[in-house]
This record gives C-alpha cells, structure tokens and sequence, in this order.
C-alpha cells in the first residue's frame, strides 16, 4: 500500500515548514505529533503546517494542533496553518479553530503572518 | 414512487490502519446515494470518528475484536450503524467543552463527537456494553438542483 501520509520539511528564513501530504486520522496522527515534537524539542517553534496536498484530517489530526499550542506560544513561537483544501478547511471552521489559530492562504501569507503578528492572540 | 432499500456492510479488524477502507466504503456509498461532495465528505468523517471512538476507547485498540459498518439506504436518506461489543461509553457524559478549555486542559476528548453531531442529522445510541454497542447516524438525502 502507498505510504498514505508524508511530511516534507523545509524553512523559510527562521521558520520550519512541515508540509503535510495525504490523509491525517487516527493512524497517521503519531507521525505528525512526532514531526511537531521534534521541532520544538530542537527550540524551532515557529512552524507553518502547510496543507495543500493534505486530502483529510479528523479530530486525532486536529488534535496534535491543540496539544502543542499552548507550549509553542509560551516558548515564544506559533503555528501558523495555510493552504487548506474546502473539504479540511469546514472541519476546522466547525470546530472554531479559526478563533485560536492563524489559518491563511498559502505559504507566502503564512510567513508574512509571522512577520506582522509574530503569536496570535486569543 | 417505489420506494427501495438497500443494505451493504464492511466487518474490519479493530485497527486505525483500516480507517481508510472504512472511509472508502462510506465515500462510495454516499457517491452512489447521489450526495454532493461536501456532504459525502461530512458522512466519511463521522463514520471515521465513530470508528475511531470505537478502535481506541470500546477496544482499547485490541485489534483482534471487530467493528461492523452497515449502510442502509433508501430514497431519503442513508444510515450508517456503527456496531461494536466493547466497553460502550455513555453518550450524555461527553461535554461539548469550549476548544480553549480543552486545549488548556490539554484534552482532545469530544472533538469526534462534536463533529459527528455537527455532521449528521440525526444520531441515535444503543448501547449494552460488553454485549452489543450501536451507533446509529442519519444523513438525509436532499434533491440536487
């Protein structure tokens, strides 16, 4: 079976990306809260998660959002998330993840968010 | 006009690996039942979060028990039926926290159910834990334009 969930890193100036590819659920959530957890372990806490190629996301996935917020802005970082397709983008409006979380266009957007609002504030 | 009924189900061993042969059988169905795709999309994820709830939390993720999913559909909507024979839970007790408290306290619990309500138009329990455990949900089936 191919591999139906990858993580491509890459940084933008001091920004780590961590572009998500395939589908996010309760078995390919690990991965990503490991990916996260590497990052901050290693002080890189400003992350973008961007999502173009990300084909689904359930709560396991949204999940990793949540655990790692509070601790990332408390170091001084943020996670800024971009590029949503429709079908990822309704669940976390639903879930009011708009109110919490920087969510913009794409990858551009998401490092000028950075420069202009360095942690959201909620 | 006739009415009709038609009945499909998937029995999958209780592991998160098989979500997406659940989410695969749950797209096709609603594909074929005529919905758009948002609302496909909305009748996969809560199928996956039922399954997920059930793999994780009436499993323990023993992935030697079963889940069953079993479709239904007739001419005004499709129901999906989540049957497992774990632990069950109590539906009452899940609390729809606001994101920050359960963020704050560090839990993601109830982010499923919310989604499933928020999803489906109707959502039913039966439960008999350790016996028989059903989680019904109705998707209405609406006339395209």
């Amino acid at each position: 079976m191919a591999n139906p969930f990858s993580i491509h890193k890459s940084t933008e100036q001091d920004l780590s990306v961590l572009a998500l590819e395939g589908y996010l659920d309760a078995h390919t959530a690990p991965e990503f809260e490991k990916a996260v957890q590497t990052e901050f372990e290693a002080g890189r806490v400003k992350l973008v998660i961007e999502c173009s190629r990300l084909t689904y996301i359930s709560s396991a996935g949204l999940g990793v959002f949540m655990s790692f917020i509070d601790e990332i802005r408390e170091a001084g970082g943020d996670i800024k998330i971009c590029a949503l397709a429709p079908k990822v983008f309704q669940v976390f409006d639903i879930l009011g993840f708009f109110a919490l979380f920087d969510i913009v266009s794409d990858l551009p957007e998401a490092i000028r968010r950075f420069r202009d609002v360095p942690v959201k504030e909620t | 006009m006739a009415s009709f009924e038609r009945t499909f189900a998937l029995h999958v061993p209780s592991s998160t690996e098989n979500l997406s042969m659940i989410r695969d059988f749950v797209r096709n169905i609603g594909t074929q039942s005529g919905m758009r795709d948002l609302e496909v999309a909305r009748l996969e994820m809560a199928v996956d979060e039922a399954c997920s709830n059930v793999m994780e939390h009436a499993y323990s993720s023993d992935s030697t028990k079963e889940v069953s999913i079993r479709a239904i559909v007739d001419e005004r909507a499709v129901q999906i039926v989540v049957v497992d024979t774990g632990k069950g839970f109590d539906p009452a007790a899940v609390e729809q926290k606001k994101l920050e408290d359960l963020i704050s306290a560090k839990r993601t619990g109830g982010l499923g159910m919310r989604l499933i309500k928020s999803f489906m138009d109707e959502v039913h329990y039966a439960m008999v834990p350790g016996v028989k455990n059903e989680l019904t949900m109705v998707k209405k089936l609406r006339p395209r334009d």
